[in-house]
């Protein structure tokens, strides 16, 4: 993206006033390279959400902006419910909740390394992974509904994992409003056989190291210590949120004209949120976050079973769960008062700063872990929320690199033996069902995860805390 | 970019889309671009060849072909999803806005396949279903991996 289309509002903040039907201005969180990096259907996609009815102060892109559908990979956006505001199916995407969920070791780097290779066989064989791939848990119709209103809270009553988890978990492991009801049959068939699944493409779970500190005070409250050893799973809502996603993209797109609504692009399909379609869509949605929260529960469970085989003194505790795909009914300050907007979050991550009431107690001094997921071979970090959050993007973060070659392309520069070999030399294990997977999710055709979280700390949006390195990466 | 495969009359291609896949299929009919198209899909998935060991009815509508388009593909996406299958042939009708196909494959093995990605949804990103200039039929869009 030429940067001259843009209004320079400090080294960090890109406006694009308002022109042609657009109600706010739009705003992009990035370093004048990440905007030259930035794909020019940005500013198409950036500009089309601020001109959707009931946008409140701005539609927001996040420093790994990227071509999404409708709205950016990176985009935010509120919309008042009492001022015609819609909801978006493709403002969330497909895959519902999709997130990331860390956990604490206590184990040091040196405990994991002779044990290295048996621990990524173990994790391989016990978490399902890829397509095909199928868990051991087949839910009955009404256990379906009651995971889908339950979500992670459902899982532990279930026995997968501890209570002490769900004050970690956003929600409290359960989104609220979630109706069973308007989700498809198809949608539940489609989650039969998944539950407890990682998924493919750019699905993981890594065994991870905290390499470096940038906010020890922070990091202490966290719970992270440099040279210890934490897991990540980044997985969402499986095939039920992709049937959800599909299904209520097409009827709200079929429906917009009737609601008065012309789409400047079909996928930015959208309803008012008050009306019929809109409150199946919010609720069916509310589901899809149950069940992914309920699905990253159940494979934090199996991994810690895992562990425990090998280091049966280690606990696992949950640091937190964040999801990047979603729309939430929140309340937020805007010019002095506070109002209840839904926040649409397509590929950025809820990011609350201290205080906030929907914080655990523990975490509540210092704000909210905000977990940003690298690629595979490449650095992840953990931010915190920060208290000017709220007024940059609604308390709202990036969630990770974007990428910077199709999967095409980098099919075509890298094979996957290639990639794992070079991996494993560096000292990082790889499995995958996969050599193709293993190449289109090659390092190399990922952006740099480092000057993103950079210009999300710069900009105000979230503080880096730690940065953490991969030992194990299990993917789909 | 694209990549092509098949003859100037009928084929699939991948295109470049920067997070996920574009598929196309292009043919002498809108049946055939569809079922190209379909042939494309599969190859997002598996490099590895797909036998026709059991046939799966779909049928789909759609007020106007591009929603069709994306209507069919989903349609073999949770065919896939709920039957654990790939498919390797398609045969495809469509009567004004309704579509009837047959789509045949096989239980899908992981460890022969080798599936890189599993499709989530075929998106309106890039849809297009149109007769070209040279009078053959193009369908395509993105789908979501």
């Amino acid at each position: 993206m030429d940067p001259a289309l843009l209004q320079r509002h400090g080294d960090f903040e890109w406006h694009i006033a308002p022109i042609g039907g657009m109600h706010v201005p739009a705003i992009i969180y990035a370093d004048e390279a990440l905007i030259r990096d930035i794909d020019d259907k940005v500013y198409e996609q950036v500009t089309n959400v601020a001109r959707l009815p009931g946008i409140v102060k701005a539609s927001y892109a996040m420093p790994d902006a990227h071509w999404g559908y409708g709205f950016p990979i990176g985009g935010v956006a509120a919309f008042d419910p009492d001022a015609g505001g819609i909801v978006s199916a493709g403002g969330v995407g497909f895959d519902i909740s999709c997130g990331v969920r860390t956990m604490l070791t206590g184990l040091k780097r040196e405990d994991i390394e002779p044990k290295k290779e048996e621990l990524a066989e173990a994790l391989y064989a016990s978490v399902p992974v890829g397509m095909g791939s199928t868990g051991q848990i087949r839910l009955s119709p009404d256990e379906m509904d009651a995971m889908l209103d339950g979500g992670a809270q459902w899982a532990v009553e279930r026995g997968y994992g501890d209570a002490s988890d769900l004050e970690r978990v956003e929600e409290r492991g359960r989104m609220a409003g979630a109706r069973p009801d308007f989700v498809s049959d198809k949608a539940k068939s489609r989650q039969r056989d998944e539950m407890g699944t990682l998924g493919s493409g750019n699905h993981y779970l890594e065994v991870q190291v905290v390499a470096e500190l940038f906010d020890p005070q922070t990091a202490a409250a966290f719970g992270l210590n440099e040279g210890e050893v934490v897991v990540s799973i980044h997985c969402g809502s499986r095939g039920l949120g992709h049937q959800i996603g599909t299904e209520y993209l097409r009827d709200m797109a079929l429906a917009a004209a009737e609601h008065g609504i012309t789409l400047p692009d079909r996928e930015l399909a959208c309803a008012p949120i008050a009306s019929d379609i809109g409150q199946r869509y919010l609720g069916a949605m509310r589901a899809g976050i149950n069940c992914a929260l309920a699905n990253r529960q159940i494979i934090g469970h199996l991994t810690r079973e895992v562990f425990a085989r090998f280091f049966p003194q280690a606990r696992l505790d949950l640091l937190f769960d964040v999801s990047h795909n979603t729309c939430k009914l929140e309340e937020h300050v805007v010019d002095g008062q506070p109002r209840r907007l839904y926040v649409h979050r397509k590929g950025a991550t809820r990011a609350y700063g201290p205080g906030h009431p929907d914080l655990p107690a523990a975490l509540r001094p210092v704000g909210q872990p905000v977990l940003i997921g690298g690629s595979m071979g490449t650095s992840s970090y953990v931010l915190v929320g920060t208290p000017e959050s709220e007024a940059r993007a609604f308390s709202s973060a990036c969630h990770g690199a974007g990428r910077s070659l199709s999967r095409h392309a980098a099919v075509k520069r890298w094979r996957g033996q290639q990639i794992a070999e070079e991996l494993a030399q560096r000292g990082i294990i790889v499995r995958s069902p996969s050599w193709r997977g293993i190449a289109e999710e090659a390092p190399g055709a990922y952006k740099d995860s480092e000057a993103v979280v950079n210009a999300a700390d710069r900009a105000a949006l979230a503080r880096k805390v730690a940065r953490l390195d991969p030992m194990v990466c299990i993917k789909g | 970019m694209r990549s092509t495969v098949g003859s100037p009359a009928a084929g699939w291609c991948h295109f470049t889309h920067g997070a996920d896949i574009g598929v196309c299929g292009f043919g002498p009919t809108r049946e055939s671009a569809f079922e190209q198209g379909a042939t494309a899909l599969m190859a997002a998935i598996t490099d590895e060849p797909v036998a026709q060991q059991e046939r799966v009815r779909i049928s789909c509508e759609a007020p106007d072909d591009e929603l069709l388009f994306v209507e069919w593909l989903n349609a073999l996406i949770f065919e896939m999803a709920t039957r654990h299958m790939l498919f390797g042939a398609f045969s495809v009708t469509i009567r004004g806005h309704r579509l009837e196909a047959e789509a045949s494959g096989e239980r899908i093995d992981p460890a022969r396949h080798r599936p890189a990605v599993e499709v989530k949804g075929a998106t309106y990103t890039a849809l297009k279903v149109t007769r070209q200039p040279d009078g053959l039929w193009l369908a395509q869009c993105v789908v979501d991996v």
